[in-house]
């Protein structure tokens, strides 16, 4: 039977920080029923920097986005958040993180509104002002429309409100640009860009090409060799 | 829902959660229905099959009722978090700023008011149809109370448990139904009993005791079972 093995390259094209250092992913191992995902595995994120992990289908880009986030754990190894172990700082942690994975987290039988404000309050945020967060994503002609007759790149639109209504250091995004079309992309661009501006942190995956104005792109290279 | 929000409360997040349950409940109020008319087309067609004798319906309608009630449920518990999961509301439920075990019990306590206690307001109705005394009635409204949170919980886990493999509907009913047997066998007893004149006390006291267990562990087993959805 065949399994792959699967090993980082890491990648840095920019200054590399020692102070202030919020995230750092030590010596991880995960796997998937008989393959090897990745094996000691390390990196490390400060403020104001953004990780692309790249890497073909299957080679663990989402699962990696998960340990990141806390929705899954590592077979071994940790990550630490400001030096102390997720597991033991869990809910503060998720105060600090909005995660975007390839489903959106919104129902089709509410309103592109109404789901604004269930995120809202899933995330206990306050002084969110509903109706510039979907002028912000270009929704607002569609505020009180049923999500069931969005389309595909309106829905990720309406997702990446997330991004807005959330006040949180960490944003985590897996496969962000998905359906988006070009002006989409462009909002998703700024918005990160504003973000890491803010001394936000980034960590993204892609199969597109991703171009920030002033930003420093740390690349974290997934490669999957299947024996 | 209103659109400003300046200073938002854990309950008023709670309250808005809440809302959320009901307003997607209303907007696919068929889904709700569906339990509903099973357990009545169940319940009615028995005496239309075995013949209207009072005495034979007597007997049997504790058990038929329960039997009713209990597969309604069962047919109800696809619908516990699926969509939550298949659009991905279930992980920003983890990743969410409210402990998952309450964001679990709004879950839960909206899915039992909205499929199963419109069973127990109708109950009365189906039991007069099959010549129940009134005091049967309280009875059997009084174990369906007891008795049906216990069977939403250890379904809702199970079902929970099975989220990730698709089309689980008849896998959740084999691992589901020998969990059921217990709060069948009381529940109809408690019925039978008052109905021979005796006390129900007996097995009302067991459901409760099984009601209490449940509420107590059946919600963290949940959020497990979640965790571990969400994970794969």
């Amino acid at each position: 039977m065949g399994y792959t093995i699967a090993f980082c390259l890491w990648q840095s094209r920019s200054r590399f920080h020692t102070e202030n250092m919020a995230l750092e992913v030590k010596n991880i191992h995960c796997s998937r029923g008989h393959r090897q995902l990745f094996t000691g595995l390390n990196f490390s994120l400060n403020s104001g920097e953004v990780l692309l992990v790249e890497g073909k289908n299957g080679s663990g880009k989402s699962t990696l986005l998960k340990i990141v986030s806390g929705l899954r754990r590592p077979d071994s190894g940790d990550v630490l958040w400001n030096k102390q172990s997720l597991s033991s700082i869990f809910s503060e942690y998720t105060q600090q993180l909005v995660w975007l994975s390839h489903r959106n987290g919104i129902n089709d039988s509410l309103t592109a509104k109404e789901n604004i404000q269930v995120s809202i309050s899933l995330s206990k945020s306050t002084d969110v002002n509903i109706k510039k967060v979907l002028e912000k994503i270009g929704l607002n002609a569609y505020a009180n429309t049923p999500v069931r007759q969005f389309s595909a790149g309106m829905k990720r639109r309406l997702a990446l409100s997330r991004l807005l209504t959330q006040k949180a250091q960490l944003w985590v995004l897996d496969e962000p640009q998905g359906a988006l079309d070009k002006a989409g992309i462009k909002l998703l661009e700024s918005l990160v860009e504003e973000h890491v501006a803010n001394d936000g942190m980034v960590i993204m995956s892609s199969h597109h090409d991703v171009q920030f104005e002033n930003i420093t792109i740390n690349t974290l290279q997934l490669y999957t060799h299947d024996k | 829902m209103s659109i400003g929000i300046d200073h938002m409360t854990t309950f008023h997040s709670l309250y808005l959660l809440i809302s959320r349950e009901f307003l997607i409940a209303f907007r696919h109020r068929h889904e709700a229905l569906n339990p509903l008319l099973f357990f009545v087309l169940v319940c009615l067609l028995f005496p239309l099959g075995i013949g209207p004798s009072p005495q034979l319906l007597n007997t049997i309608a504790p058990g038929i009722i329960w039997a009713a009630a209990l597969l309604a449920i069962l047919m109800s518990l696809g619908n516990v978090f699926r969509a939550e999961y298949e659009d991905g509301t279930l992980e920003l439920m983890v990743l969410a700023n409210q402990p998952l075990v309450v964001l679990t019990l709004i879950k839960l306590l909206a899915h039992w008011l909205l499929n199963v206690f419109p069973l127990i307001l109708l109950s009365p109705i189906i039991a007069s149809a099959l010549g129940m005394d009134f005091d049967v009635q309280i009875t059997l409204i009084s174990s369906l109370l007891l008795g049906t949170p216990v069977l939403l919980l250890v379904g809702a886990t199970v079902a929970t448990l099975t989220l990730v493999i698709p089309q689980n509907g008849m896998l959740l009913a084999l691992l589901v139904l020998p969990l059921y047997v217990p709060v069948l066998i009381f529940g109809s007893s408690a019925v039978s009993a008052t109905a021979i004149g005796m006390s129900a006390a007996g097995p009302l006291y067991v459901l409760a005791a099984l009601c209490i267990l449940s509420l107590t562990l059946s919600p963290f087993a949940i959020v497990a079972a979640i965790k571990t959805g969400v994970s794969q």
